[in-house]
């Protein structure tokens, strides 16, 4: 073995450039968020430009500006900021938990609790916050379940995938059965929320989302990053290293599963973004472990950028924007599996 | 291998209770070991002797990996309690036993595409707090630690890329990084070949030799465990059936009792350690037929 | 992570007793022929309108007799199809858990459903067919896409349960996100795949179960070809080529097999999920893992399970109906996180 050669300083342990690299990307896709969601504000029946948007955004508009970006259209792109965040911040989480690429709340029923929780209050007929409230009991209540039925004698990723795709299967037929129940005007209601919509989004939506994400981004990304990216290679190790394996495990479940619910809740299930926002960030930044800042940036970027498609791509006729993220979330997986394959990591 | 051992810098000192001279710093009181309602192992009493290079030997399935995670806290006891520095390991602090005592379990996993070093500096967690992340001590304690153990050329490499010989290295230089006076060890050279079986041994030595620490090893390898080991503990059933010095510890008999393998005990004409020889075929048979 | 210590033993150490060993595996055999014989008479004997077993009988056999429109027109095809589906998804199920050698593998869980489902929704909604004639034809292809895909990810190399169960959920998702875009776009669509979705065989037709016939004919015909060289493939790839068996080829034939069944039952009923998880661990149980033994006992057991759902739900939602996919979605479920909890240590 040669003698020890002095390290080259640009690649020391935990060091400075990667972590800048990661807050760059971060930084990249808020500004990019900002810029869809600037665009998102200026188009429609009234277009505005970017430069207008923004004067009226901080308060120096007309009265009639005023009313059309702050009260109508801002908080839809809020809406989509928050969602976005949340769901690619819950996703993150999910699979660096179960340590599986693909373990993200929509494969693992959390997502579908959501929906049977809300598609019950359509078909029993109720408004639109008993809907949201219907929206995040059933996620809570899911993933409670799914985390009972998990736990024995600790909790383990492994388990917990498949009970999890256990219940997925479960809730999907449950919710095929309640669809069935109701008239057709609510069949198509419930069908729109299903797929995630952002139409019509007022600040009313958003407040719970925020006080939420004000809440537990700082928890999971400030305490639980680090436990989290040593919880990825092994619950032993963790544990030797000073890591209280099952109560961080316990907290960054409860975190994505309200995350998760609070955002179906908000915009519906809108499909994917917690699965591909994850990935995407980690290709920018070229860092293992979770990712978390990067992602929920990216997330943001992803939802933003998929409304403002989903309102421009066919003029004079709307998307949900779930469509969008579902036809784009279903090719990204594609490849992501054939990859996956390649690497021999399913 | 010719790089030279930083010496022990460090000013941190060890330590959870402070002082105490009663006994060794590791201990195990009676312990009960099960996973879900399997007992593995009942009213089992260890001591791991301080600045000892122990060694864990016994047949399959005996308890001894068990054993190691409970010693590590990795595993509660259905009964008994370990001890470290004289108290109940499971009501310390995590951060302060994980600044005491260090395990390199064989389950782990390296994150994909995670560079050495920075696999190296995750071993540094039990030092770091919220507000204090990364520190120039980390930073100097990677850097010896990857020197200690000759990664730190692989320093900017990423882990899969290395061959296993190198990677399990690697993970030793994140158990260094934790700084801790005790070190368990999980069967670190299994899926290895002879020669970095030999180097990680070699390692292993110098780091208790040089440093002062005490290691804790499950080894498979007889002849291995008789040459490294400065004291010994072969476990059958759960049970210990013999702990001491390996010259002491390592006879024919001993080996037969435990493994139930007939064999001769000679001396190591490198070491002048211990040395088992498997009986031929036919001896072995003859053997059997004479004792029953 | 726990590590278990005790080595996975596979193989008994001890040589079968080889008579009294067949003499149980026929037992199965004649037990389930009885169970499905059982099942059959309550198909016909239970339904809306209530008839006498003589009744019954009568409007079986006699032209002239008052039942025999109700007993022709809806029970005795809804029985029929019932039968075809079930041998259908159980033989496929069977197939699969050999090919993949994965104790979890099922054709509603992997997505070959869903993807039979796809191409009904894009022919029903898009290309305006409505007939089962013209559909059965986009099912099977559908179903050949996603086998496919399947056995690219999951067939090759040993992927363990849980990815290979992930890989299926996420296939899964992207489908069902399709389907329900489908149909969103017009409510004709939505107002009969909102049904069909579930799972049901209350929409059985005369035509429907002639038409399916010949198809699951096929299948289970080559299915049961394939029976002794997938009891050759399941001891590994290199072993079977030492026994003379061609991997390659079976395997092809395999996916053939499972396209036809599930593709076939897939477009006469709907996606249903965990009839082709569930029988073949029941069966297993009785037989052993010989496929010549398991894929009869299937072939028996899994209309007694499909139509025993059916009658169920007949007969616990009086006087309307659960559709048997929920049934088994609602019974399934459970059974799979029992396997979960019971055999997946992590």
């Amino acid at each position: 073995m040669s003698a020890v050669r002095p390290m080259p300083v640009r690649r020391i342990a935990g060091g400075v450039p990667l972590r800048f690299r990661a807050v760059a990307v971060g930084a990249g896709c808020l500004l990019l968020a900002l810029v869809f969601g600037v665009l998102a504000v200026g188009g429609g029946d009234y277009p505005m430009s970017p430069s207008d948007v923004v004067r009226t955004v901080l308060g120096g508009g007309s009265p009639a500006e005023d009313f059309i970006v702050n009260e109508l259209r801002l908080p839809r792109v809020v809406t989509a900021l928050l969602v976005g965040a949340a769901l690619a911040l819950a996703g993150a989480v999910f699979q660096s938990l179960v340590r599986n690429p693909l373990g993200s709340p929509d494969l693992l029923g959390f997502t579908q609790g959501s929906s049977a929780g809300a598609l019950l209050v359509v078909v029993t007929g109720g408004g639109s916050a008993a809907l949201a409230g219907g929206a995040v009991i059933g996620g809570i209540v899911t993933g409670v379940v799914i985390y009972a039925l998990s736990w024995r004698g600790g909790l383990h990723g492994h388990r917990l995938v498949l009970v999890g795709i256990g219940a997925t299967a479960i809730l999907t037929g449950v919710n095929g059965y309640l669809l069935t129940r109701g008239r057709l005007m609510e069949a198509a209601r419930a069908m729109l929320w299903l797929t995630g919509s952002l139409d019509g989004r007022g600040w009313g939506d958003v407040l719970p989302l925020l006080a939420a994400m004000a809440v537990l981004a700082p928890v999971v990304l400030l305490g639980c990053a680090r436990p989290l990216s040593l919880l990825e290679m092994g619950d032993d190790l963790a544990r030797g290293l000073g890591v209280r394996v099952q109560g961080v495990r316990l907290v960054l479940l409860a975190a994505a599963v309200l995350l998760t619910s609070l955002a179906a809740a908000a915009a519906g299930p809108v499909s994917f973004v917690a699965l591909t926002a994850p990935h995407l960030a980690r290709r920018m930044t070229r860092a293992p472990g979770p990712n978390l800042l990067a992602s929920a940036c990216t997330g943001a970027a992803l939802l933003t950028g998929a409304d403002l498609a989903a309102q421009r791509l066919f003029a004079g006729h709307q998307l949900p924007v779930g469509v969008v993220t579902g036809v784009l979330g279903g090719g990204y997986l594609v490849w992501l599996l054939a990859a996956q394959r390649k690497a021999g990591r399913i | 291998m010719t790089e030279t051992i930083a010496p022990e810098t460090s000013g941190r000192g060890y330590g959870v209770a402070g002082m105490h001279d009663d006994g060794p710093r590791l201990s195990g009181d009676a312990l009960t070991l099960s996973y879900d309602k399997r007992v593995v192992a009942e009213g089992l009493d260890v001591a791991i002797p301080d600045r000892s290079f122990t060694v864990i030997i016994g047949p399959n399935a005996c308890g001894k990996s068990t054993l190691l995670r409970a010693l590590a806290r990795t595993l509660r006891p259905a009964a008994g309690t370990v001890l470290l520095d004289g108290r109940d390991i499971t009501s310390l602090p995590v951060k302060t036993v994980a600044r005491t005592l260090g395990l390199l379990p064989q389950t782990s996993v390296a994150p994909d595409g995670i560079t050495v070093a920075e696999l190296v500096g995750r071993g540094r967690y039990p030092h770091q707090r919220l507000l204090r992340q990364w520190s120039a001590d980390d930073e100097r304690v990677v850097r010896e630690s990857m020197e200690a153990t000759g990664v730190a050329d692989l320093a900017g490499r990423p882990v899969d890329e290395l061959s296993g010989g190198q990677r399990q290295r690697v993970w030793i230089a994140m158990a260094l990084a934790q700084e801790t006076p005790l070190l368990l060890l999980d069967e670190p050279t299994t899926y290895l070949d002879i020669a970095h079986q030999i180097e990680v041994l070699d390692l292993c030595a110098r780091l208790h030799e040089e440093r002062g620490r005490t290691l804790v090893a499950v080894l498979h390898d007889l002849n291995h465990a008789a040459r490294y080991a400065t004291h010994l503990i072969a476990m059958r059933d759960g049970r210990v059936v013999a702990a001491g010095a390996p010259g002491e510890v390592m006879t024919a008999g001993l080996v037969e009792d435990v493994f139930r393998l007939p064999c001769r005990v000679i001396d190591d004409p490198e070491t002048g350690t211990p040395l088992v020889v498997p009986a031929a075929r036919r001896r072995a048979e003859s053997a059997a037929r004479t004792t029953s | 992570m726990v590590v278990t210590e005790s080595p996975q033993i596979n193989a008994p150490a001890r040589v079968p007793r080889k008579r009294a060993e067949n003499g149980r595996r026929a037992a199965a055999l004649l037990g389930s022929a009885i169970a499905l014989a059982a099942v059959l008479v309550l198909s016909l004997g239970f339904g809306a309108r209530q008839l006498s077993p003589a009744e019954v009988w009568h409007g079986l056999v006699d032209a002239d007799s008052a039942a025999y429109t109700v007993v022709h027109q809806m029970r005795l095809p809804r029985t029929l199809l019932g039968l075809l589906a079930g041998v259908a998804l159980g033989v496929a199920g069977g197939v699969m858990q050999a090919l993949t050698r994965n104790p979890l593998a099922d054709p509603g869980l992997l997505g070959i459903n869903a993807g039979a489902s796809a191409a009904v929704a894009t022919a029903a909604g898009l290309l305006g067919v409505a007939t089962f004639q013209g559909y059965v034809w986009f099912a099977l292809a559908g179903a050949a896409a996603v086998s496919v895909l399947v056995y690219a990810v999951g067939g090759g190399r040993a992927a363990t349960p849980a990815r290979l169960a992930l890989a299926g959920a996420a296939v899964n998702a992207a489908l069902y996100s399709y389907v329900n875009g489908t149909m969103l776009l017009d409510a004709a669509s939505l107002e009969t795949m909102r049904f069909w979705t579930v799972g049901s065989l209350a929409s059985a037709q005369g035509t429907t179960a002639a038409m399916t016939a010949p198809i699951v004919a096929v299948g289970l015909l080559l299915a049961l070809a394939l029976a002794r060289p997938l009891n050759a493939l399941a001891l590994g790839d290199e072993s079977a080529r030492s026994l003379g068996a061609h991997p390659a080829r079976v395997r092809a034939g395999a996916i053939v097999a499972v396209t036809l069944l599930c593709g076939a039952a897939t477009a006469a009923c709907g996606p249903i999920v965990f009839v082709g998880l569930m029988v073949p661990h029941l069966v297993r149980a009785l037989t052993g893992p010989d496929q010549r033994w398991m894929l009869p006992c299937c072939a028996l057991l899994a209309p007694v399970l499909l139509l025993g759902a059916d009658v169920l739900g007949r007969l616990v939602a009086r006087p309307g109906e659960l559709q048997a996919g929920i049934v088994t979605a609602v019974l399934g479920g459970p059974l799979f996180l029992y396997f979960v909890r019971r055999k997946v240590r992590a």
